[in-house]
């Protein structure tokens, strides 16, 4: 390689080879005005292209996840809402439960009040005329007997007793005699 | 390497490639062919590059992401990573034509017909290097004014003051003057070697095969020499992608550098 190189170098000598390392002004001028002719267009009709492209799926990809974003949060909302509504249900469910078991209580012990007080009015109302139907049998026997032992009497004693007065005091007499065990007029 | 020799040391008529080879007949006129490559490589860059970026899709097309897989890479991997994502995106038109432009002239070394590297031309890459110490040198200019960018760029922070009197015509010396010169020089040398390492190994190839006495020798090492050849073909495509990147990353990296606050 080196040894080529002298050969080159020396050919150069003797062909008057042109001096690689020396730019000529004319390919400076064209390289420079071709570059910067480039770099206008480029920067003028790629780049912005390429950029926009960059820029617009940034957005759309940044909106995609702001929507994604928005859609979660309704339905995290949604279901909050549901939980809340579910769990209302229960307590609601529980509330009339509890009122009902209340009711059924509050019902079932009036309802044994007015059994019992139905049974002791039955039993007091059953006392009563046995009372009553006592006393009127006494008052109607003590009639009837004084009537009886009267004309009893009168057959037996011969003596009439049709005074009235006389009639009830001696049997009330007697009645009160037989009440106190004593030994009447017999 | 070893035909080479060879045929440096048989003396026949066989005629080693050299800088003249890069220096053909103008081609009409006063025009050669690296003029009409640098043209045709401008004009092919940005209708390529038009029709790639012109539907600016959401969803891009085969096209548009092809065009957005370069453009990207420039504007992502060079441009942002570099200068930092506050004001990269002022140089991103500047860098991308710079990597197109060289890529596109550089690849033209095997493109088959047109087969020659517009930047083996030295003229070529001093006019980009130029645009690029013009552009940095201006962009620095214009954030610190012209006494606090040659400060900014020659004295570095943190340094004990008595080094100061040699440290400053160094930085200014590496930081001004030599960056733009090593900047033309790397992208013109690496293409004018690999175009030069083509042509010796096709054309001493074809030497080798149609001329060399003894035969046998001469159609073996030939054959072997296309081998090569093929294979260096690869390897300097592999070159001419590294110098686009490599130029404008410096550019990048220059402009970054200007433009920092303090380093």
């Amino acid at each position: 390689m080196i040894n080529q190189l002298f050969l080159a170098a020396a050919e150069a000598a003797e062909d008057e080879e042109p001096n690689p390392l020396v730019p000529h002004l004319a390919e400076i001028i064209l390289g420079a005005v071709v570059v910067l002719i480039l770099w206008f267009l480029i920067s003028k009709f790629v780049v912005p292209n390429f950029e926009r492209a960059y820029a617009e799926r940034t957005q759309a990809i940044e909106g995609g996840i702001a929507a994604a974003e928005t859609k979660q949060a309704e339905a995290d909302a949604k279901l909050a809402e549901l939980e809340q509504q579910l769990s209302e249900a229960r307590h609601e469910a529980a509330r009339i439960r509890e009122e009902a078991r209340e009711q059924g209580a509050s019902i079932v012990a009036e309802m044994r009040q007015q059994a019992q007080a139905e049974s002791s009015r039955i039993v007091e109302a059953g006392k009563a005329q046995i009372e009553a139907e006592r006393q009127q049998a006494v008052t109607s026997l003590r009639a009837e007997v004084g009537t009886l032992a009267t004309t009893l009497a009168g057959r037996i004693v011969g003596e009439s007793l049709d005074d009235e007065a006389r009639q009830s005091r001696v049997v009330d007499r007697f009645l009160a005699d037989l009440e106190t065990g004593a030994p009447g007029v017999n | 390497m070893l035909s080479s020799s060879i045929i440096a040391l048989s003396g026949s008529t066989y005629e080693p490639p050299g800088p003249g080879d890069f220096f053909l007949p103008a081609l009409f006129g006063p025009v050669t062919k690296p003029m009409a490559l640098v043209v045709i490589a401008a004009l092919l860059a940005f209708v390529a590059f038009y029709f790639m970026s012109r539907k600016a899709a959401v969803v891009p097309g085969r096209l548009q992401f092809a065009g957005e897989a370069v453009y990207g890479f420039v504007r992502n991997s060079i441009a942002r990573d570099t200068i930092g994502a506050h004001d990269y995106q002022r140089y991103v038109p500047y860098l991308f034509t710079v990597f197109v432009f060289v890529l596109v002239n550089n690849f033209f070394g095997v493109v088959p017909l047109l087969q020659f590297p517009t930047m083996s031309h030295i003229g070529y890459t001093t006019a980009l290097a130029a645009i690029t110490w013009l552009i940095y040198n201006g962009v620095g200019i214009a954030k610190h004014g012209p006494l606090g960018y040659l400060k900014h760029q020659t004295v570095p922070a943190g340094v004990a003051p008595w080094i100061l009197p040699i440290l400053i015509p160094l930085e200014f010396l590496s930081n001004i003057i030599v960056r733009p010169i090593t900047l033309a020089l790397r992208l013109f040398a690496t293409m004018f070697a690999g175009h030069l390492l083509l042509i010796l190994f096709s054309v001493g190839g074809e030497f080798l095969l149609l001329h060399y006495d003894p035969r046998a020798l001469g159609v073996t090492v030939g054959l072997v020499s296309f081998l090569i050849g093929i294979a260096v073909s690869f390897l300097d495509m592999l070159v001419m992608f590294l110098q686009a990147y490599v130029f404008t990353l410096l550019s990048a990296m220059y402009i970054a550098g200007a433009i920092s606050e303090e380093h």
